[in-house]
């Protein structure tokens, strides 16, 4: 593991210099599997101190890759702007964001963190950096755009981000008693909102079968604001409060425990409730509230699973949710979220349709279901996620992105000799 | 790579017709594909071994080994990793012999000494190479609850085998750092070819339970398990009783 600055010239020497393992730079390494792994190999880890620097009249920011989504927001909010696109974590790097072409809350109206992507410096194999819009090089700009940090290392980038009055979301919260009702619920109305995800209890069966939280926002005007808040209206304000045990018992988080978390949780939220204004950090990342949450699950850890399934497939996503449901798995608050169309990115994740992420303690017995559950989302036209990915097949994962063999020949372009790799590129044979 | 759920992309079997090897790679190519390299002598054994693990649908590769002939090792570990990296690498070989005549004929305790002992310790030394520099991977060694407190009954075997388990314990603690695991397997009795006519001992295991065992412990990344479980504390408790009360005992 070596530490660099993001200068494009140290860079490139590090890449020249890589052995026969390779070399792969790593933003916060918070994927879920073993995308920022290069085992035997060189990790590049950029200096998250770096530039940022925001041009109020265009609405762009150029960035340093190593740089936080939690910097970023930190240093756009002051100054009334937000970035384009977060997931449920602000711990993850720009550079990261785009290689694993990340996604939120508002993907069905404006697409992935790659859509708002105007321009990325990109270090290859052959020690050249290489300025990329989608315009000058789109083939080489689309690769790199979820490719998962295999064509190269980003070192910046400008990204367009969006005003916003205040650091408050205005939320709407709807409690669904099962799986049908949320679907139609989402259909009818998701476009209305900027913003929309749904937490549903994978462990409730029969006709609770995948009772659902939907909430759904939009950024708060200063108008929104009680009187109170508004001279703090441009405050994160996140803090953490808790911190996870070093050590936790290897069955914590059981079917049982799990299952009365997710009844608690399930009756606490309101049946409906309307204009709630809530913090930014409160309804995109309530997981970075409490550090280190993922040492709850013990020594073996956890498998997060994500696919993707088209708009018309709600069977197989009944389906899916139906045999999660039956094995009992100690599945914790899982997240359905409806997909707007997908980008150009040739490996890149989110296409239009239906979601589901879920959290699994792991364990070798969770292998029959998963395997299971790639086969149904591979028939109904789906994929699964790279970036959270710790356990799928080359053969599948190949056949899920109908792009992958232009990947892999752009990849053989810009790097012959596949200087980058990845144990993940390893295990799937990227 | 191993996945997240401890599944291996490529097994060696070293020792390729132990039934506990067999009984292992047949376990993972129930979850899926499998690339084997079969480490053994040339034998009628070893060809129904692959053409076992072949009908299952694993990628067969064929090695000619010889525990006893270290000067060969590294030319067998070479070619089981050339075909790229091994996930996981178990060492399975090993003989029991006659207790009585192992002591007492020169010949049979050399056998098992440098079978069992010093076969080990040379494809452990040469394992650690490669699997430090692909920087993944896990050793399994198998040995034996005999090694744990060595017995009258069978003191030159169990003898072999509390070395070859000290030595993976200690190459464990030294791999740490490069990111490989080594995993210690102390089975009880295993009913097997090697144990076919020997009266079974209570907590006595098949090559399948031992199989199970393993993938659960290479997946949890244990460095020392016990098969049963429950003999654990049937060791302890046999570790501390005195020499004079241990020699009454009919183990």
């Amino acid at each position: 593991v070596i530490h660099l600055t993001a200068d494009p010239e140290a860079v490139a020497r590090a890449v020249r210099r890589a052995g026969e393992r390779g070399v792969l730079v790593r933003g916060l390494g918070r994927s879920y599997g073993d995308a920022a792994q290069n085992a035997g190999g060189v990790v590049v880890l950029l200096d998250r101190e770096q530039q940022v620097s925001l041009d109020a009249a265009s609405g762009t920011v150029y960035v340093d890759a190593g740089v936080s989504l939690d910097r970023l927001i930190r240093e756009l909010l002051p100054r009334g702007f937000f970035v384009p696109v977060t997931p449920g974590t602000r711990f993850v790097t720009v550079g990261g964001a785009i290689a694993a072409d990340i996604h939120g809350k508002n993907h069905h109206v404006e697409g992935s963190f790659g859509h708002h992507v105007l321009e990325m410096t990109l270090v290859t194999a052959d020690g050249q950096t290489r300025v990329l819009t989608p315009e000058s090089d789109p083939e080489l700009f689309w690769a790199t755009v979820g490719g998962m940090g295999l064509t190269g290392v980003i070192t910046s980038a400008r990204v367009r981000v969006r005003p916003v009055e205040t650091a408050y979301i205005r939320m709407d919260t709807e409690r669904t008693s099962n799986l049908a009702e949320l679907l139609d619920l989402m259909r009818r109305t998701d476009d209305d909102y900027t913003y929309s995800v749904a937490w549903i209890d994978l462990l409730a069966k029969g006709s609770s079968l995948g009772r659902s939280v939907l909430t759904r926002g939009e950024h708060a005007a200063m108008a929104d604001l009680p009187e109170r808040t508004r001279h703090r209206s441009l405050e994160l304000g996140a803090r953490q409060r808790l911190r996870a045990p070093g050590w936790a018992p290897d069955q914590l988080m059981n079917h049982w425990s799990v299952k009365a978390f997710n009844e608690v949780w399930f009756r606490k939220a309101p049946r409906s409730r309307q204009g709630e204004i809530t913090s930014l950090a409160g309804f995109f990342h309530p997981l970075d509230g409490v550090a280190d949450w993922n040492r709850l699950y013990g020594r073996s850890g956890l498998v997060q699973y994500q696919f993707v399934v088209p708009p018309d497939a709600v069977g197989a996503l009944e389906e899916a949710v139906r045999r999660i449901a039956d094995a009992g798995h100690a599945s914790f608050l899982a997240v359905l979220k409806r997909f707007g169309p997908g980008n150009s990115g040739l490996l890149s994740f989110p296409q239009a349709g239906w979601t589901l992420a879920l959290d699994l303690p792991a364990a070798p017995s969770l292998a029959p279901l998963l395997d299971a559950l790639d086969a149904l989302v591979l028939e109904a036209g789906g994929r699964v996620y790279l970036a959270k990915d710790a356990r799928t097949r080359p053969e599948t994962l190949h056949k899920m992105y109908p792009r992958f063999e232009e990947f892999e020949n752009v990849r053989h372009q810009v790097d012959p000799d596949g200087v980058f790799v990845s144990d993940l590129a390893r295990r799937l044979a990227l | 790579m191993l996945d997240a759920l401890g599944r291996p992309q490529s097994l060696l079997l070293l020792g390729g017709t132990s039934e506990i090897a067999l009984a292992l790679a047949q376990r993972y190519l129930e979850t899926g594909p499998l690339r084997v390299v079969l480490a053994a002598r040339p034998s009628a054994a070893r060809e129904e071994a692959q053409s076992l693990l072949a009908g299952l649908g694993a990628d067969v590769e064929v090695v000619d080994f010889d525990a006893r002939d270290t000067a060969a090792h590294r030319r067998v570990i070479d070619q089981a990793f050339a075909a790229g990296d091994v996930d996981v690498a178990l060492v399975a070989f090993g003989v029991l012999g006659d207790e009585e005549r192992a002591w007492q004929d020169h010949e049979a305790a050399v056998e098992l000494a440098s079978t069992n002992y010093v076969g080990a310790v040379s494809v452990g030394v040469l394992l650690a190479e490669p699997m430090r520099k692909q920087g993944h991977g896990v050793i399994v060694a198998l040995s034996s609850v005999a090694g744990e407190r060595v017995r009258r009954s069978n003191f030159v075997y169990g003898s072999t085998k509390a070395g070859m388990d000290g030595f993976y314990l200690g190459l464990g603690e030294a791999l740490v750092a490069d990111g490989v695991h080594v995993l210690v397997v102390r089975p009880g009795f295993v009913r097997t070819k090697m144990t076919a006519g020997r009266k079974a001992m209570p907590l006595s295991v098949s090559a399948a339970e031992v199989a199970e065992a393993i993938v659960e412990a290479v997946a949890e990344r244990r460095d020392l398990i016990w098969v049963p479980p429950a003999l654990r504390v049937v060791m302890s408790g046999l570790r501390h009783v005195p020499r004079a009360v241990f020699r009454r005992l009919p183990i």
